[in-house]
């Protein structure tokens, strides 16, 4: 069985500190975005380009997934960090500030080019856009649906509140119907999605409360900022023992039935059909729990 | 090469390294000045790398200081990349002594 990945948590960690980058695989996140964007001063980007290049290059990750987040290609940093990058071909680039599909088309152009010099598929690494303007909340479903090559979608809370020109509150009220119209468009382009930062590091209540809601919206994880955040976050979206027992049950029934040629049981009184059994089987895929047919006599 | 410009690159924080360049009269060749925390353990490899990279690049009539507070390997390569380049005056970045 080929293991899920998940992506419940995505640390933040900025591309000019090397301590923080030469521990990025032992924090436990499920990925680590090495930032050469706003975490880093704009007299620093080149240090912070080079730095990232070798430690990719040299220091083992473990199974920790490593993205990077490039600058704008408006900048004039966004080019040099993808001329340094892509050929070390993260798990994924992370793009900022995307407000529509015309910004991933020049992205690919730039990426897919480089890829061509360096003799590397155009399938090794993935792009995450970032939401994080309003243009970008209106033209999302487009660049969620678009693109192969994109597998997650994110939400920059901070900065969509600053383009809005309201203030980031932490009940999260100026940016809900983004979240929500993010989350829509990333699930019927059948992608992960994940929820920005909490950005109170003391705050340990406030931060598993806003993933409890992230969670119920649909977002499959979110950005932390520290590695004191990652084991709420995957807490939160850990599926507990009675949630993988009944999963279990209603994967095992519903094999059992279909082999049988029946579409509809019950259990336990309840009826079972098509949504729920989808739904167990996803709450099985987070814990990476197979169940085989009841045919097999490994099972 | 020759640097064009003081530069320098790093940070004092630890598992870092700082480094400062400038440049020397014509001919002057190297001069090199290392301190480390851990200097007893590697400051033989931390000269070496460092030996190593400003051949590379060619650099000579550089005068080098570095401050190290235990860096890996790709961490004092990579300082030391951005202070030459900065030194060329190739690089983006911030510029300690601009002469």
């Amino acid at each position: 069985m080929k293991k899920y990945k998940k992506r419940r948590t995505m640390l933040y960690i900025p591309g000019n500190n090397p301590a923080m980058i030469q521990q990025g695989g032992i924090y436990g996140a499920d990925s680590i975005l090495l930032d050469l964007e706003d975490a880093v001063a704009m007299g620093q980007k080149d240090s912070a380009r080079i730095l990232v290049r070798n430690m990719i290059k040299t220091i083992d990750f473990y199974d920790t997934e490593v993205c990077v987040r490039v600058n704008h290609l408006g900048s004039p940093f966004g080019l040099k960090d993808l001329e340094e990058i892509v050929p070390l071909q993260p798990s994924a680039i992370r793009y900022p500030k995307t407000e529509s599909a015309q910004d991933i088309i020049n992205l690919l152009h730039i990426v897919e080019e480089i890829e061509d010099r360096h003799g590397l598929p155009h399938n090794g690494m993935t792009i995450h856009a970032m939401i994080e303007t309003a243009m970008g909340v209106q033209n999302v479903f487009e660049i969620a649906s678009k693109f192969i090559r994109i597998d997650a979608i994110t939400v920059g809370g901070q900065d969509l509140t600053a383009d809005m020109n309201i203030m980031y509150t932490s009940d999260g009220a100026g940016i809900d119907f983004a979240r929500k119209r993010i989350v829509m468009a990333a699930k019927a382009s059948h992608m992960d999605v994940l929820d920005t930062i909490f950005p109170d590091v003391n705050d340990e209540v406030g931060l598993r409360k806003e993933t409890e809601y992230a969670k119920k919206i649909g977002f499959t994880g979110k950005a932390v900022i520290n590695p004191r955040q990652i084991d709420i976050v995957h807490e939160v979206y850990t599926p507990t023992e009675e949630e993988i027992r009944k999963a279990f049950r209603i994967v095992k029934e519903f094999k059992a039935n279909t082999a049988a040629g029946i579409g509809v049981f019950a259990i336990d009184g309840k009826m079972i059909d098509a949504p729920i059994v989808s739904r167990a089987e996803y709450i099985l895929k987070l814990a990476n729990i197979e169940v085989k047919n009841p045919s097999d006599p490994h099972d | 090469m020759k640097p064009k410009i003081s530069a320098q690159s790093g940070t004092f924080e630890s598992s870092d390294v700082i480094f400062l360049i400038e440049p020397l009269p014509h001919n002057a060749g190297r001069k090199i000045e290392l301190s480390s925390t851990v200097f007893h353990q590697y400051g033989e490899s931390f000269n070496k790398i460092v030996v190593e990279m400003l051949d590379e690049f060619e650099m000579t009539d550089i005068h080098l200081i570095a401050k190290d507070k235990g860096a890996l390997e790709p961490t004092i390569k990579a300082r030391l990349e951005t202070a030459i380049l900065r030194s060329l005056d190739e690089q983006e970045g911030s510029i300690l002594f601009a002469k």
